[in-house]
Order: C-alpha cells, then sequence, then structure tokens
C-alpha cells in the first residue's frame, strides 16, 4: 500500500500513465494520447491495446494500469477487486457496420447475405464484445449465420476483410473508418440492437481524477471520438 | 562409459545455472498446476467443445510433424552437403520462422496462399479453391512454424556422420538412393525423431500463424490453444484446466517418445 502511494505521488508530477484500452480504440487513443502529451510537457501515456475481457483479466491478475477503457460495461466487471468503488465513465459508444473488402467481391447487401454459406463469413467469438453485439444483431434479424472465422478480437475481424480473405465482417463503424482505403463499410438496420457503450475506469488511488480521462472527457478528446466514427456519450 | 564424469566432479558452474534453468522451465507450469481447478475437472474435459480442439489439436500437429519430417529431413541432409554453395544463407533462411513473430507468419502465408496472395489467386480464380479458414490451413501453419526445429535437427546429424561409411556403401555397388536409405538414415535417425518431437510440440502450442492464417471456427479450425485463449476471456478456470491437459497430454507422449524410439529415459 505504501509503495503503490509513493508510485502515486511520483506519477502525477510527471509520471506514465499506463492505459489499457480496447482494440477498436487503438487509433484514436493513440492519437489522443499524442495530443495529451502535447498539451501536458512532461507527462507520458503508454497504452497496451487488446480484447477488453483479456485486458480486464490481466489487471485483475495485477498487470500495472493506471485506466482501463473497455468496448462493453461487462468486462468492467471482470477488473475484480481492481474495479470496486472506482469510477467509471461512459465516454462513447459505437455500433456495428459490416466490412467488407473495397468493390465488395461478394457483392454483399445486407445482413441476410451472413447466413449464405458460399461467402467466406468472419465476425468476433462471442467471448469478446464484438462478438456478443454480432450474436445479438443476427437475433434481431433472425439470421442463422455460416461463419468460416470467429474472431478473437474485433481488430483480427479486420485484418481478415482488409487482406480480403472474407467477403463480409461485423466490426464497429471505428474499424471501417479506420481502414476506409481497403474496406467499404454497409449499414445494416438491426445495429441498433448492438449499440456498444464504452466505459473508462480510473483505476488510480489517488482522489483527484486521471488527467487522461479528463482530457478523453474534455471537448478536444470528444471531438476527436466524433472524428473517429465514435458515437457521443449522451446519444 | 555414459558416467565417466562423476557426481563429485560436477561443477558448480554448471549445476548452478542448469537448476535455475530447469527452475524456471517448470516452475510456471508447477504454477499452473496449483491455481487448476480440480474439482471441477471432469466437468471441464467433458465439454465437448474441448474434446474436439483437443483432437483437433492433435490430429493436425502429428499430420504437420509428420510434413515436416518428409520435407526437413531432406533439407536438412542438402544444407549438409559440402558441395551446396550459400549453404549459409539457406540454412539462416531456413530459421527465419523461428524469429518471425508468429501472427506476421500468419499475414506472410496470406500473401502467398491467401485468396489474393501471389500463388493462392491465380489458384482462387481457377478453382474457387481458398486454403485459409480451412483445417490443412491449420497444418500449413503448424509446418511454417514447426518445420525449422526438424530441418536444424536434421542438419546437424547429417552433418555429424561419417561419410566414409555411405562411400564404402557406395563402392560395394549400392546406388545413392539405397546408400542414404541403408546407411545414412539409420546412424541420423535418433535425431530426425528428437526433431520430430519438437517440431511436433511446437505444432501442438502454435497459436498465432494459425489464428491469423486459418481463423477460428470450432471444429474446423480451432485448436486447443486458440479455445484456451479465447477460453481465459470467460471461463478462466476451464482455460488453466485446458492448458493443463495440453501439458499433460505433451509430457506423457514426450517420455514416452524418448523411451521407445530414441533410446534414452
Amino acid at each position: 500500500m505504501a509503495l503503490s502511494g509513493l508510485a502515486g505521488c511520483s506519477s502525477s508530477e510527471s509520471g506514465t500513465t499506463t492505459v489499457l484500452a480496447a482494440a477498436s480504440l487503438t487509433d484514436v487513443f493513440t492519437q489522443l494520447g499524442a495530443e495529451f502529451e502535447k498539451a501536458n510537457p512532461g507527462e507520458r501515456v503508454e497504452f497496451s491495446f487488446g480484447s477488453s475481457s483479456t485486458l480486464a483479466v490481466q489487471i485483475a491478475e495485477g498487470s500495472p494500469a493506471d485506466v482501463f477503457a473497455s468496448a462493453d460495461e461487462k468486462s468492467v466487471g471482470l477488473l475484480g477487486e481492481e474495479g470496486k468503488g472506482r469510477p467509471s465513465t461512459i465516454f462513447a459508444t459505437n455500433h456495428l457496420q459490416i466490412a467488407v473488402p473495397s468493390g465488395n467481391p461478394g457483392k454483399v447487401k445486407d445482413l441476410s447475405d451472413f447466413a449464405d454459406s458460399s461467402l467466406r463469413i468472419a465476425y468476433c467469438a462471442e467471448q469478446a464484445p464484438c462478438g456478443k453485439a454480432a450474436l445479438k444483431v443476427f437475433k434481431a434479424g433472425g439470421v442463422t449465420p455460416e461463419p468460416d472465422s470467429l474472431e478473437p478480437d474485433v481488430r483480427a475481424t479486420l485484418t481478415k476483410v482488409t487482406a480480403g480473405e472474407v467477403d463480409a465482417a461485423l466490426v464497429y463503424r471505428t474499424d471501417v473508418m479506420a481502414a476506409a482505403d481497403k474496406v467499404e463499410g454497409i449499414d445494416f438496420t438491426q445495429a441498433d440492437a448492438a449499440k456498444s457503450s464504452y466505459p473508462i475506469v480510473d483505476l488510480q488511488s489517488q482522489k483527484e481524477p486521471n488527467a487522461f480521462v479528463a482530457y478523453v472527457l474534455s471537448p478536444p478528446g470528444q471531438a476527436a471520438l466524433s472524428e473517429a466514427g465514435f458515437g457521443s456519450a449522451g446519444g | 562409459m555414459r558416467r565417466a564424469a562423476r557426481r563429485e566432479t560436477a561443477p558448480w558452474q554448471l549445476v548452478v545455472p542448469a537448476v535455475c534453468a530447469l527452475g524456471l522451465l517448470v516452475l510456471p507450469l508447477a504454477g499452473l498446476l496449483v491455481r487448476a481447478p480440480w474439482s471441477r475437472t471432469w466437468e471441464i474435459l467433458a465439454s465437448p467443445g474441448l474434446q474436439q480442439a483437443l483432437v483437433l489439436s492433435i490430429s493436425t500437429a502429428l499430420v504437420a510433424s509428420l510434413c515436416c519430417v518428409l520435407l526437413g529431413v531432406p533439407l536438412g541432409w542438402l544444407l549438409a552437403q559440402r558441395w551446396l554453395p550459400g549453404a549459409r544463407l539457406f540454412r539462416a533462411l531456413a530459421t527465419v520462422p523461428l524469429v518471425l513473430p508468429p501472427v506476421v507468419g500468419g499475414v506472410a502465408l496470406f500473401a502467398l496462399l491467401g485468396r489474393r496472395g501471389v500463388l493462392g489467386e491465380p489458384v482462387f480464380e481457377l478453382t474457387g479453391f481458398a486454403l485459409p479458414f480451412t483445417t490443412p490451413a491449420v497444418v500449413v501453419a503448424q509446418v511454417f512454424v514447426a518445420l525449422p526445429f526438424q530441418v536444424l535437427a536434421a542438419e546437424g546429424a547429417f552433418r555429424a556422420t561419417d561419410e566414409r561409411y555411405a562411400q564404402v556403401a557406395a563402392t560395394l555397388g549400392a546406388r545413392p538412393w539405397t546408400a542414404f536409405r541403408r546407411v545414412t538414415l539409420p546412424m541420423v535417425a535418433p535425431s530426425v525423431l528428437a526433431g520430430a518431437v519438437l517440431s511436433w510440440g511446437r505444432a501442438l502450442g502454435e497459436f498465432g500463424a494459425t489464428v491469423t492464417f486459418a481463423g477460428n471456427l470450432p471444429g474446423r479450425t480451432q485448436t486447443l490453444p486458440l479455445q484456451v485463449y479465447l477460453l481465459l476471456q470467460t471461463d478462466p478456470d476451464a482455460a488453466i484446466m485446458a492448458a493443463v491437459t495440453m501439458l499433460f497430454i505433451s509430457v506423457v507422449l514426450l517420455v514416452a517418445l524418448r523411451g521407445r524410439w530414441t533410446g534414452t529415459t
């Protein structure tokens, strides 16, 4: 306890904030981190991106982290003791889009094409938040999907589309925007069934809120998130 | 002969780091055993998903290590030939998969064999067949990462054999292939088997190249390491139990194979 207190003191002066964040935040948080460091000389932000549930388990197992930004609220529950009583704020929303390789070689039109076994289809495994969201939209659309791969996280899913190895995948709208040169996004009506909320958790023990969390919630942070395709926390 | 050095004369400069090395290798696994939820053993092992992944893992790894023997032993032989120009470069190239992050290996396999790959695209255009996301793709990914172990083991063994045996066989009228099969191969057999066991183990634990190139679909491409990774996110206890199962099977098979085929215990 004493040790972590000391570490907290030094990090509030000129320290490193370790942020564990959902894979779908890779691009926008990297950008926000650079802007934050520019605006706050002496401060450093280090990121580790991955599947929210994996990161939550890592934190519960003692992986050092100051901030946890998750792609779903359920993963916050996996923090266990580490997450007890920590402030958690919804800072963004996201929804699924159908991603197809440029030119749409499989001529995919809507969610019902995911039931076509002649097409190569990928989406996230149900263990990942994007997989839970995928199951929700399939249920809402009454679609029985014929997947060729259930990917461990959303970025792995996107990679299969950018490589042109699948005809269609379900990823977040923000992932499509991040890979806009190689991927086309198709909106579908059932996406509303699985709008996901992104909570950010301040894991530090100090009373004052973490500066990076504050930056994410500030107008410039929210503007960057909106530019990357995220919805605002309010709506 | 085999006990030339007595225990009393073993230098501590070797014994101490050797014990440390053993600890480093064994203690994390011991930790896994301590954490394993033994009371849930049967419930977890009986889950159809786990059995399916286990069967797929063992069978694909067996096929992969067989491919490693069929391809890696000839390559190891070739690299050991004194007449081969540029052997050093080829040897370096053959070990590339050892240093490549497996996920990158998966991307490289896409670049060659994917349906937009250099070889894969014409095949896909002609036949409509694409290798990624199939069970053979799992084997290809495993062979890619495991082959260097077999090549290096075989090459070292061929290098250490006395060429004169094969030469004598040739003077007695044996054709080169016969001399290789009847004289050289038996001499290198223990090393080839050691290489096969190593490559089997590497194939069994393969994760990165597999998840990238073959994807993850239960029953088709979801091997046990992939399932362990996904289980870790929802049911860490089951993940540990699955990992312990894999560990147990590996150890039993390695010990059995070593004892049976390489003559050491």
